[in-house]
């Protein structure tokens, strides 16, 4: 059968076909705000909401203050918190009052100095004090109790050497925070989050716009032409690999300019790393498009299985090893915890290799089974 | 190069089905076809005759259950690549990208088939032309018209010269001119570049002008041939009745009835009458019909398709069951007398009125300055182009979008104080039935009953007429996703209906519908009207406007013309068209109408 016409090779991977898909399905991110929004508007949001917004510290925490007779050592003792940046401290004449602004949560701890806390100072050099917390915060809870007490150790101790006597404490805790050493929860939230927004843009976006192809009726037009699967596919990967990667660096540099996040480790291992976290994220995303074909479902799928999970079970908020054996296991399936080991440890503590090699391991297995699972679960027709 | 007689597409006992949850289609049932190279080959069937599924199998997006099928000499299941890269295929639902131009996805489609870029200037500019298109190219798809966009599509899937073309019901939802444009290009292609065609077209007119007619049913095929042997066969079997004494709808009505005849429908001013059996050099006679004037007439394509489907019953289809719905709504023709005669008390009331309405979206005007009254008991059509307006008519008509200016009042009452105690008397179909997909039919009818303030026996009442009425109690328990297209418009107009409205609001009731079931709907919308109730229908079949008593055909949101289609055909009569269509008067109207607007009736 002879054939006037040009048949074009077709068998071939063709870079023309595929630079037609990168061309279409970038001029499409382009024109669409959403993706443009969730891509440098979003992280933007997140990061000023998480950098600034929610801390984990303790600071300006309001707490009452009992005190049955007052003197120049009580006095001596509130001035401490006064001056401290963490506590707010509000005097009540009875403990019943204190209690009340307590359950109003108008307080979130009652300090209560007792009738001997002068005469115990004097003879003992200790004085016992009363402490109330609120405990249905049960972080703040115990970081507010933590520091209280430190401050009401070093208030002891400066008494005592004001007054010339050794105080009596068997063991003096001198503490040092490796890492970040001004504990500032910020520091290990922001880079925790660069992986939140990769998780967003890399599953959810992707998950959608194949979603959006069916949807529209374009999916069909653009199967019954030679197009291969795998320019397709990769097609759609490159633009939103690059938009991902886009997203990255914004964040990056916002958390380096923007909240002074030391940065320790390489820039090349953190880049190298990204992309074997970017390919996961599209690997997933791609995968979700391949089971749905409604934008809705893959909306809700995407954040059910890739945003969630990222949020509560990567190690970027919640501690892994303080969490029940069964949810411990099922973080392993999240590629999130792996870039949130690798970026807390380039931001805050520079390269360790141990904690990268392995978790990049774990990043490459995974991004290998998800194209596996593309491949085999995607194919050129409509059923 | 194939030689014309050559086979480019060839079947053998294909099969196909598809698992439903609870039960399986089978869409293709055992078939064997040829189709010959160089021509135009055209796919008609009712909804749900697998015309849709034969050509997803030959473009390599189905794979059959069994049998094989060849296309240009390749097995689709074994080299689907090979055949894509010399196929163009449109899908029935516009497959461009909305937020590309016109160039880009002209671009995207010559970097999917490997056009080299030298070539592809000379290719641009020849569609372009061919299309009418350049100068949109950087046009949004998305902002063209519906038959710029089959346009579009067209050119799209003849960017890299193709040895076939698939299109899928290119031309449903097209407006007359873009049809026409549409038909220009592939007959240009045919010509010049000896492509073959496939195409499903619900249009039966169209049909008419292909090579080569396949006539599906039920997944099998009744028969292939050229629509002139598809029409021979009519031969001696169709009439034209005329009867001074009755208006055309009642003679219709009538005629229907009547024993021997297959099928009866208004064609311009006559009714166009198939006989079952051929009645050769005589006429039939109808005696209990009173100045009834009858004389042969040529056999249209359509005469033979609704006949072979008419002759091939199969239960459960809209089919068989013309003849029981005649009967039928002789029986109801009581109570619809009673509700006529308490209606139509008032013939010369105008229920609808009109008057100079505009508007405006932004600095866009949708609509500017229409008037027409409607008066109680007509059926009112309401024409034009996609685009023209129609839609922001009829929403302002039903109290769903305000107007910018002037008045629309609707039984009485004006929308833009009163439309809630108007729409207690609207009736209002969707253009795509708006039916809860998910919901059963059972379901769907509870709801809208319940929502129109329906409840206890009076509910019950209602929704037993609905499925007596729409003959829906087979599917009683069918998701309504599920339903074919016929019955999901039943569906529709009995939810429209269970109010009782006095008048009922019908956007595109009949788009994409096969001509069966369009048939069966034009019948009820007739009872209905001649039951007294009002009715305002958008349509773009412009053989339907004869089933209007008047109308307005609309352009850019300004009115060409208002008038009875008889007065609209006659004034464009002509020594070269004697008997304009409706579509010819159409056509003549928009082409016009830069240079006088006319008003033929007012």
């Amino acid at each position: 059968m002879t054939d006037h016409f040009s048949t074009p090779a077709h068998n071939n991977f063709s870079p023309q076909r595929l630079k037609g898909i990168v061309r279409k399905e970038s001029l499409q991110i382009l024109r669409d705000p959403s993706s443009i929004a969730i891509a440098f508007v979003l992280p933007v949001v997140l990061l000023l909401l998480f950098g600034y917004g929610v801390s984990l510290d303790a600071k300006h925490v309001p707490i009452g203050f009992v005190v049955e007779t007052p003197d120049t050592n009580t006095q001596s003792f509130i001035s401490m918190f006064k001056h401290s940046d963490y506590f707010e401290p509000q005097q009540f004449l009875t403990t019943h009052k204190a209690k009340q602004a307590l359950k109003e949560r108008k307080i979130f701890g009652i300090v209560r100095l007792r009738n001997d806390f002068s005469d115990q100072m004097l003879s003992s050099g200790d004085s016992p004090i009363e402490l109330l917390v609120n405990g249905v915060d049960a972080n703040q809870a115990r970081i507010t109790e933590g520091y209280i007490l430190s401050i009401w150790q070093l208030w002891l101790s400066r008494t005592a050497q004001v007054q010339g006597k050794p105080l009596q404490v068997p063991i003096t805790i001198d503490q040092r925070v490796w890492f970040n050493s001004a504990l500032k929860s910020r520091n290990y939230l922001v880079p925790g989050l660069i992986a939140v927004i990769m998780t967003l843009i890399g599953a959810m976006l992707t998950a959608m716009v194949v979603a959006r192809e069916w949807e529209r009726g374009t999916m069909e037009a653009i199967l019954v032409t030679p197009v291969r699967l795998s320019e397709f596919l990769l097609g759609k990967l490159i633009p939103y690999f690059i938009l991902g990667m886009g997203g990255m660096l914004l964040s990056v540099a916002m958390a380096y300019w923007q909240f002074d996040v030391p940065f320790r480790g390489s820039f090349v291992v953190l880049f190298f790393s990204s992309t074997l976290f970017m390919l996961t994220c599209l690997g997933l995303g791609l995968f979700i498009s391949t089971i749905t074909r409604s934008q809705f479902v893959a909306g809700e799928v995407s954040i059910l299985v890739s945003f969630l999970p990222a949020f509560i079970l990567s190690g970027f908020i919640f501690d892994i090893n303080s969490m029940p054996p069964v949810i411990q296991w099922l973080t392993y399936l999240v590629p999130a915890k792996y870039f949130v080991a690798i970026i807390q440890s380039t931001f805050l503590a520079g390269n360790v290799w141990p904690i990268i090699l392995t978790n990049c391991a774990y990043l490459i297995l995974m991004s290998l089974v998800f194209f596996a699972l593309i491949m085999k679960k995607s194919h050129k027709s409509l059923e | 190069m194939n030689t014309p007689s050559e086979a480019i597409i060839q079947l053998d006992n294909i099969s196909l089905s598809f698992a439903l949850p609870a039960t399986s289609v089978q869409a293709l049932d055992n078939i064997s076809v040829k189709v010959k190279a160089g021509q135009i080959t055209g796919l008609i069937g009712p909804d749900g005759a697998g015309k849709t599924t034969l050509m997803r199998l030959l473009s390599g997006l189905l794979k059959p259950d069994s049998g094989q099928a060849k296309v240009l000499g390749l097995d689709v299941v074994k080299n689907p690549q090979q055949i894509q890269s010399m196929i163009g295929y449109m899908p029935q639902r516009f497959g461009l990208y909305e937020d590309l131009t016109v160039q880009e996805n002209m671009d995207l489609y010559a970097d999917l088939h490997n056009i080299p870029v030298d070539q592809r200037a000379s290719r641009y500019e020849k569609l372009l032309s061919m299309s009418q298109m350049a100068p949109f190219t950087a046009r949004l798809a998305g902002k063209l018209s519906g038959g710029m966009k089959q346009k579009l599509g067209l050119a799209c899937a003849l960017v890299s010269p193709p040895r076939l073309l698939i299109l899928d019901e290119p031309t449903v939802g097209v407006d007359p001119v873009s049809r026409r444009e549409l038909w220009q290009i592939i007959n240009q292609m045919l010509q010049e570049e000896h492509i073959s065609v496939l195409m499903s077209t619900a249009y039966l007119d169209e049909a008419e002008r292909c090579n080569d007619v396949i006539l599906m049913h039920k997944g099998q095929i009744l028969q292939q041939a050229s629509p002139e042997v598809f029409s021979q066969t009519m031969q001696n079997r169709t009439f034209l009745a005329h009867s001074t004494a009755l208006s055309k709808r009642h003679l219709q009505a009538r005629l229907s009835k009547e024993a021997g005849v297959l099928d009866a429908l208004i064609d311009n001013d006559d009714i166009h009458l198939v006989m079952q059996e051929a009645i050769i050099n005589d006429v039939p006679a109808f005696n209990d019909i009173e100045d009834l004037h009858i004389r042969p007439t040529r056999p249209h394509f359509e005469d033979a398709f609704i006949a072979l489907l008419k002759t091939n019953p199969d239960p459960g289809n809209a089919i068989t069951e013309t003849e029981t719905e005649a009967q039928k709504s002789s029986q109801s023709s009581n109570d619809l007398n009673q509700k006529q005669s308490r209606l139509k008390n008032n013939v010369s009331d105008s229920i609808i009125k009109v008057d100079k309405v505009v508007r405006r979206f932004g600095d866009f005007y949708a609509v500017k300055g229409i008037s027409f009254e409607v008066k109680r008991g007509e059926i009112f059509g309401l024409l034009g182009a996609n685009g023209a307006g129609k839609s922001t008519l009829f929403r302002m008509l039903c109290g769903l979008l305000p107007a910018s200016d002037g008045k629309v009042e609707v039984a009485g009452h004006n929308l833009r104080t009163a439309s809630a105690s108007a729409r207690a008397h609207i009736g209002y179909m969707a253009q795509r039935f708006s039916l809860y997909t998910n919901l059963t039919i059972k379901q769907n009818l509870m709801f809208f009953s319940k929502a129109y303030g329906l409840r206890g026996k009076q509910q019950k009442e209602r929704i037993q007429w609905a499925l007596d009425e729409f003959e829906l109690a087979d599917y009683y328990n069918t998701n309504s996703n599920d339903l074919p297209l016929g019955y999901k418009q039943r569906l529709a107009f009995a939810a429209a209906l269970m109010h009782q409205p006095d008048i009922l609001f019908l956007d595109e009731p009949t788009s994409g519908v096969d001509p069966l079931a369009r048939r069966e709907f034009w019948h009820r919308t007739n009872e209905l009207a001649e039951s007294g109730v009002t009715i305002l229908v958008t349509t773009h079949f412009m053989d339907e406007a004869n089933y209007c008593d008047r109308l307005i055909i609309m352009a850019a949101g300004t009115e060409l013309a208002t008038g009875s289609p008889e007065d609209l055909r006659h004034h464009f009569k002509s020594a070269q068209n004697p008997e304009p269509s409706m579509e010819d008067t159409f056509i003549a109207l928009v082409e016009t109408k830069a240079e006088n607007r006319k008003n033929i009736n007012d």
